[in-house]
């Protein structure tokens, strides 16, 4: 079947199966930023926007991203560059293989709560798994992020 | 607080790839390799144990798009291991790519090769197989001298005397020890006399195993996995294949986590042999359920402990028995199980007068172990330091007082850690520091929150080692290239840790330049020096070593170009991190210069190779208190704070060593509290899924702090010891002693659930 | 693996009943669960193009479309002022943010999950359903249909009538699928208590023996919980055995009904 639908940005029309997963679709697309870590919705990992919501692309058909702007990673650099800076700066990327998806919910989280506490950050992120980090340096850097934006706006 | 004896080295500096990886660019295996390739997949048993007697495939095979089904009548019949160590390995040679005998639920049938994952997986269920189904060995009690035998065949075979024999399911064995512990013993005024257990924990690092192969232009073997031993890799798939070592050519891309798991060749097997057979671009990625249940994941132990003491507290005697269950392959299982006692009872040399320590690895009809962080020191330090706790509790001294009074410290011998020196030691400072910081002396009393809740603490020690002494190679080559930048090849694989990083610091350190004038390459069997691989906490302590070495040894060969550029001879010049000066002051040329100069006229090399190997493996040693809150009415615990203080010698990056002290303490929680490992009668896995077994979140760690007290450690670079594995051995102690203060219960079976919590609290026992 | 021959996104709630009447067919909640089955679907029924995500108060409650994402039950404002925020409690716990926002409330009943912590709220609340064939009906009793109903479930609806609500639930580790799962609400002096993961699909309990009725104290939550607990059927499964939910079925009970006087 054919879908249309805007991928970072640039109207696209493509011949999908009708159980091609949006996962794989915009992998097949050059969007490599999105990975698989699991088969059962569990860890968060192939988080894209879609329509600006965070949503699982292992779990969404691209049947029914027809007519929706879907964004990965590749789509939004400059957004996601501002804050992954700090992450950097604590080591806490490590092997990198989450961390896509972990930077999309990010995006998701700032959108939707621009200044949020601790608690907030943990309970959002909490469906992106990371075997590496345990998680602090994470938060850390996502707190020196906030922290650096209030300097600067003050 | 940086030491001010390093300008590069010891500094938080960003992980050179760092950006990169969270901006999503393609750098792993299934981004960096072409998708046009033959989908393989491999058919698994659904039996523990059975003998294959036909596959019929005629059916399959006509699936449209598929190229070739092999089973066991189609691979070499040569045995040999799939673990990654240094040949001869250790691990008994039991495999076969496809073997007519299969040994666990889900071990390898058939492999399915086609155009596409559509074709393949239709393909699969379509291949008939008639199995003989044999009785399983399951309980890895009854696996010694047990008449059903895991590998009866008469062409296994062992290369090295590990006490392996496959007639009594046996994959090693050993006894050792110094004194007479049975009669310390019976000296003792008190004797701790328990047994622990610790299950087959799953590494699940987030990418999954996955390979990618092809023949080159020169008729070779290319092999893009993601492995930690590119050299290893190679070794053990030309043994596979029956083929020449100098026709295959491994190279890792970047790699998304491994923590021992990628130590073992488990996916590469697979596509190599389509390649090789076919001629054809092949790639296999592990489905998550593969990985949970044909990886290669911690092996289970049994430990019984006796530890003898004094009323006072003095530690005189230890005896660790262990039980390791190596499953159906012998990966690992001769020598993770020497760490169970080598690396927790030198915890405690300061008054022991006799050690005793015998273990025996056993093959059974389940998942093959392998390695995976910790490796065997992880499950004896549960045992070891839950014991110490338990005999400070029935002395009703103080845990830390115990310690203190016992640890091990700098400029001993320790007799059970091969009569190794502990060179450098500040295990004294971080159990102080620690107390501090973590505020032990409010923690530890049970206090009642209310509603059923109580807080309190816990706390364990751990050690580890820093590469395997005398036996790991690490080697580097450092290059200068055109503008006065240089190269580093390296073999060793970095796997998130940040190996590349910190050896680039070693070299600008060395090299007296910044570390964004080294360019890291690695790891790659042709154009990497020769490297054991990123394991056995080596890579930082001897690569960082060859690293070293081969700076000083490039600054040599630069000073004798710049010489010949001055005139003078080398005796008279040098090195001034950015160029070569004249002693006399006549002259200096810049690094840009010599680079110009060495590749016009030039003989000598404006490169050097080192390799390193070291006759001792010096312990980095770190001290974990947790504090939890329990509700002595669900059985549920909550772990509220973590402080961790590490002596890794000098911390070479801080940061990065932060990290994965965060990290490790974070999977042992998994391992503590959460990552149940459960067998249906039929041995079958039921915890096949991350939606069944269940990594901790960031909703279920705490608040974690970490502090470094380094010692220095003189036979590492820079001072520094290993950190990488040390991490994950505190967290299941601690968590169990903690568990013990609130409920007056001790839990010697990991993990300990809410519902083994809870039936504690209720009827007194574990 | 599951495979789908054709994808459609019906214009009336007719046409998509209509196509749900083939046996291979199936509809599409949040494709979370469906995903992970081995099965062959014929067409799969996209039901995103019937104007099912909204939210809305009406006479009779709140009416809660079948395509309201889990996501959206939890930061709907109104929802959880008239929940005491026990609807955000129910969910908060599913796997992740993400999930959650595929996850779809239709998709979570239609499965009357043994697992499920929608359906034991929903039972709690005391919310009615509405099958575009079969009507409106109490949610209780679209529990007990056959799975082989070939209807589409368009709607929940909470009822208007004032009620106080205390969700709980027990888990092994944060994310994971709970353990055991309460829900008890007070309604027109009634109580109603769902247990649910037992690890069947929740029921509902009343207390039939007025335990409660002379007022929540510490001693009637415990002869409330104590009797919830002996008439509850559980059983085991990897995450725990029935005894253990037992146990943890008294105390949640307990831990609601207090937590419910606190509330009132």
């Amino acid at each position: 079947m054919e879908i249309k639908l805007t991928l970072n940005g640039k109207p696209l029309t493509a011949s999908v199966e009708a159980d091609t997963l949006l996962i794989d679709f915009v992998r097949a697309h050059g969007c490599y930023s999105v990975k698989r870590g699991c088969e059962t919705a569990n860890c968060g990992l192939c988080t894209v926007l879609l329509d600006g919501t965070p949503v699982l692309s292992c779990s969404v058909l691209a049947a029914r991203a027809d007519g929706h702007h879907v964004q990965t990673l590749e789509g939004l650099q400059d957004e996601a560059a501002d804050f992954a800076a700090f992450i950097a700066d604590q080591g806490a990327e490590q092997c990198g293989f989450c961390n896509p998806g972990f930077v999309m919910n990010t995006v998701a989280l700032l959108r939707e709560i621009p200044d949020p506490t601790d608690d907030q950050i943990r309970a959002y992120l909490a469906g992106n798994l990371c075997r590496c980090s345990g998680y602090e340096g994470q938060l850390r850097g996502i707190r020196n992020y906030l922290d650096s934006r209030k300097e600067a706006q003050a | 607080m940086s030491d001010t004896r390093f300008r590069v080295v010891n500094q938080p500096v960003r992980k050179k790839d760092a950006m990169q990886l969270l901006l999503g660019k393609p750098a792993y295996v299934d981004d960096v390799t072409p998708h046009d390739c033959l989908v393989v997949k491999v058919l698994r048993s659904p039996h523990a144990h059975a003998l294959i007697e036909s596959i019929d495939s005629t059916i399959a095979a006509k699936v449209p798009g598929i190229v070739a089904i092999y089973t066991w009548q189609d691979v070499p019949r040569r045995r040999f291991t799939t673990a990654g160590q240094t040949y001869p390995e250790p691990s008994p040679y039991d495999r076969l790519i496809l073997d007519r005998r299969v040994r666990f639920v889900g071990d390898a049938v058939a492999i399915v090769a086609g155009e596409s994952e559509q074709a393949v997986d239709r393909a699969l269920p379509l291949i008939k197989v008639q199995y003989q189904v044999l009785e399983p060995v399951l309980d890895f009690h009854t696996a010694k001298d047990n008449p059903i035998l895991v590998h009866p065949e008469d062409d296994w075979q062992a290369l090295c005397p590990v006490g392996a024999d496959n007639r009594r399911n046996l994959c090693a064995s050993e006894a050792c020890g110094d004194g007479d512990v049975d009669a310390v013993l019976a000296d003792c005024d008190v004797v701790v006399d328990q047994v622990y257990r610790t299950q087959a924990c799953q590494q699940a690092m987030m990418e999954t195993f996955r390979t990618y192969t092809e023949i080159d232009a020169f008729g070779r073997l290319h092999i893009v996995s993601s492995t930690q031993i590119v050299f290893h890799v190679r070794r053990i798939i030309a043994n596979a294949l029956d083929i020449p070592k100098s026709k295959i050519h491994v190279e890792k891309p970047r790699i998304g986590g491994g923590f021992g798991a990628k130590q073992t060749v488990v996916a590469e097997l697979y596509p190599a042999f389509v390649t090789w057979t076919t001629g054809r671009p092949a790639k296999m990625i592990y489905s998550r359920e593969e990985c949970q249940t044909a990886g290669s994941p911690r092996h289970e132990m049994e430990m019984h402990v006796r530890v003898g003491a004094n009323k006072d507290g003095k530690i005189r005697a230890m005896d660790v028995y262990t039980l390791s269950n190596s499953g159906a392959y012998s990966e690992h299982g001769p020598t993770t199980v020497g760490l169970s006692g080598h690396k927790s009872i030198p915890l405690y040399t300061t008054g022991l007068e006799a050690f005793r320590f015998v273990y025996d690895v056993v093959y059974t009809n389940l998942q093959a172990a392998g390695a995976y962080r910790g490796y065997g020191a992880t499950q004896g330090i549960f045992a070891v330091e839950s014991a110490v706790s338990e005999l400070a509790e029935r002395l009703g001294i103080d845990p830390i007082t115990i310690r203190e009074r016992n640890m091990v410290r700098e400029g001993q011998i320790m007799p059970a850690y091969f009569n190794e020196p502990n060179n450098a030691c500040a295990l004294d400072r971080c159990m102080t520091r620690c107390r501090e910081l973590f505020g032990w002396d409010q923690k530890y009393p049970v206090r009642d929150m209310g509603n059923g809740k109580i807080r309190t603490a816990g706390m364990a020690m751990a050690m580890q080692g820093s590469g395997i002494s005398s036996l790991d190679v690490g080697s580097a080559t450092i290059k200068l290239g055109d503008d006065g930048c240089y190269n580093l090849m390296i073999g060793a694989a970095d796997m998130g840790t940040g190996c590349d990083t910190i050896l680039a610091q070693m070299a600008a350190e060395r090299l007296d330049c910044s570390i964004d004038d080294i360019a890291v390459f690695g790891a790659d069997s042709d154009a990497s020096p020769y490297d054991s691989g990123s394991y056995a906490s080596s890579t930082t302590y001897v690569t960082g070593k060859a690293v070293e070495k081969a700076c000083d040894q490039l600054k040599q060969n630069l000073c004798a170009i710049a010489a010949g550029m001055l005139s003078c001879p080398v005796e008279n010049v040098t090195f001034t991190g950015r160029g070569v000066r004249a002693l006399d002051g006549a002259g200096e040329v810049s690094l840009a210069d010599i680079a110009t100069k060495s590749m016009c006229g030039n003989t000598i090399a404006a490169q050097a190779t080192a390799s390193h190997t070291s006759p001792v493996s010096p312990p980095p040693y770190m001290v974990g208190m947790v504090e939890i809150e329990l509700d002595t009415e669900t059985g549920q615990v909550d772990v509220l704070d973590y402080v961790a203080v590490v002596d890794c010698g000098t911390p070479v990056n801080p940061n990065l060593a932060r990290v994965q002290t965060e990290g490790g303490i974070v999977q042992g929680i998994g391992m503590a509290l959460y990552e149940t490992v459960t067998y249906e009668p039929t041995g079958r896995i039921m915890e096949n899924s991350l939606m069944q077994y269940k990594l901790p979140t960031r909703l279920d760690m705490g608040k974690l702090r970490v502090e470094f007290e380094p010692s220095y450690e003189p036979t590492g670079p820079f001072g520094a010891k290993s950190i990488g594995e040390l991490v994950i051995n505190t967290p299941s102690p601690a968590l169990a002693h903690a568990i013990a203060h609130a409920t007056g219960v001790w839990h010697r079976s990991l993990p300990i659930t809410p519902e083994k919590v809870l039936r504690g609290i209720r009827h007194g026992q574990g | 693996m599951l495979t789908i021959g054709r994808y459609s996104r019906p214009e009336s709630l007719d046409e998509a009943y209509a196509l749900c009447q083939k046996k291979n067919n199936v509809v599409l909640g949040g494709m979370l669960w469906l995903k992970m089955q081995h099965r062959r679907v014929g067409t799969a029924i996209d039901l995103s193009g019937l104007g099912l995500d909204q939210i809305e108060q009406t006479a009779d409650g709140w009416r809660i479309g079948a395509m309201v994402s889990l996501r959206a039950l939890e930061t709907h404002a109104g929802l959880n002022a008239a929940t005491g925020g026990a609807m955000a409690d129910s969910v908060r716990h599913i796997v992740g943010v993400q999930f959650r926002n595929c996850a779809t409330v239709g998709g979570s009943l239609w499965g009357r999950f043994g697992f499920s912590d929608v359906l034991t709220l929903f039972l709690a609340l005391g919310a009615t359903v509405t099958l575009h064939h079969a009507g409106e009906m109490p949610l209780a009793d679209f529990a007990a249909l056959p799975r082989t109903t070939r209807d589409i479930l368009t709607h929940v609806t909470i009822p208007a009538a004032p009620q106080r609500v205390v969700y709980l639930s027990q888990r092994n580790i944060s994310t994971d699928f709970p353990v055991l799962t309460v829900a008890l609400s007070a309604r027109d002096g009634a109580y109603t208590c769902a247990v649910g993961a037992r690890p069947m699909p929740a029921v509902c309990f009343a207390d039939d023996k007025g335990l409660l009725s002379p007022g929540i104290t510490a001693d009637s939550a415990r002869a409330f919980a104590a009797d919830v607990a002996s008439r509850a059927v559980l059983g085991g499964n990897l995450r725990a055995g029935a005894d253990y939910r037992r146990a943890i079925c008294e105390v949640l009970v307990r831990r609601a009904a207090l937590a419910l006087n606190k509330e009132g």
